[in-house]
């Protein structure tokens, strides 16, 4: 596979892998190696006393970008602060900007996260936001400055796909920066179908972190977005309502049949 | 003084900086980031900062998520 880049650094990868939900750090260690995932989304929450082991060990030894995000937050400023003490804690300035604007659907709140982004892009950080599906919203963003859009494929730990793959080809179409379908994915056939609709990447949580065997599906996806990019570089054929014989009728054997 | 620390009260000798109370909490050496009263404290501050009596302040670290 091509490299990916974003803000200048390159990637070998296109499976950024989401942290959440795994049952144990050592399920995310196994998981992560045999994703060769090389961006890995981390949370900031309250310190717990009584937390044992950090998450940061885990990635900080599998030598891998950390991309901080903003889960949970409502408001563009409490989604800037948030970055600021990530980048304070994590000694990056890459964000994924999540701003919420429903606690049922986790779906994007657009004016919020426009405020956040165009404040963050000009704090100096390399955001990479979480965005609906829409095309228009994406170009304001990459307009903004941001690093690359990171539409929803459905809503998070939906694992219902790409319910409108039309709305990701115009993205993909029109973006001059990197296009990470982020949410909804389900299983493996959902990352190989971002990436044969021209995605540059496919992150994934839940659908690798909440699997029944975390580090078979990791391995699933892997290949699947793998997959799925070698299809887009192949270029598939044409859908036609008509079947188009594979095999010539010139030539055919004729048969007589008796009465 | 009394201050507000990830939402619970905790009282502190008056005059007492962002690094004693990190002191206090057994912070981690990294990972972790500081704000009072909604604004960012850089770690190269917290000796250099005090708090005030009724500073509201947020302690966060890594966790699992995204």
């Amino acid at each position: 596979m091509g490299e990916l880049s974003i803000a200048s650094r390159t990637f070998h990868s296109r499976l950024f892998l989401g942290t959440g939900g795994f049952r144990s750090h050592e399920m995310l260690q196994a998981a992560l190696k045999v994703s060769r995932a090389e961006i890995c989304t981390v949370a900031l929450r309250r310190l717990d006393p009584a937390a044992r082991g950090s998450i940061l060990d885990v990635l900080k030894s599998a030598g891998v970008q950390i991309l901080p995000n903003t889960a949970g937050c409502y408001t563009a400023r409490d989604a800037v602060i948030t970055a600021q003490l990530a980048r304070e804690a994590f000694e990056t300035d890459w964000v994924k900007l999540e701003v919420i604007g429903d606690d049922r659907t986790l779906l994007p709140d657009a004016p919020e996260l426009l405020v956040a982004a165009e404040e963050l892009v000009d704090d100096g950080f390399v955001v990479l936001p979480y965005t609906t599906d829409d095309p228009v919203l994406a170009r304001r963003l990459e307009d903004i400055g941001c690093a690359a859009v990171m539409p929803l494929g459905s809503p998070i730990g939906s694992g219902m796909g790409i319910r409108n793959p039309y709305n990701v080809s115009i993205m993909v179409e029109r973006a001059g920066v990197p296009v990470v379908l982020d949410a909804g994915v389900g299983t493996a056939s959902d990352a190989a179908l971002a990436m044969e609709l021209g995605c540059d990447a496919v992150l994934c949580a839940s659908a690798i972190s909440r699997a029944e065997d975390p580090v078979a599906m990791a391995r699933a996806i892997k290949l699947a977005v793998e997959a799925g990019w070698l299809a887009r570089g192949a270029g598939r054929i044409p859908r036609r309502t008509y079947a188009e014989a594979s095999t010539p009728d010139e030539g055919a054997a004729v048969f007589d049949h008796p009465r | 003084m009394i201050i507000t620390v990830n939402g619970e009260e905790r009282e502190l000798p008056a005059g007492a900086t962002v690094a004693v109370l990190a002191d206090q909490l057994l912070a981690p050496a990294r990972g972790v980031a500081i704000a009072v009263d909604g604004e960012v404290v850089p770690r190269g501050e917290w000796p250099g900062t005090p708090l005030e009596d009724g500073a509201r302040v947020e302690v966060v670290v890594a966790v699992q998520g995204g």
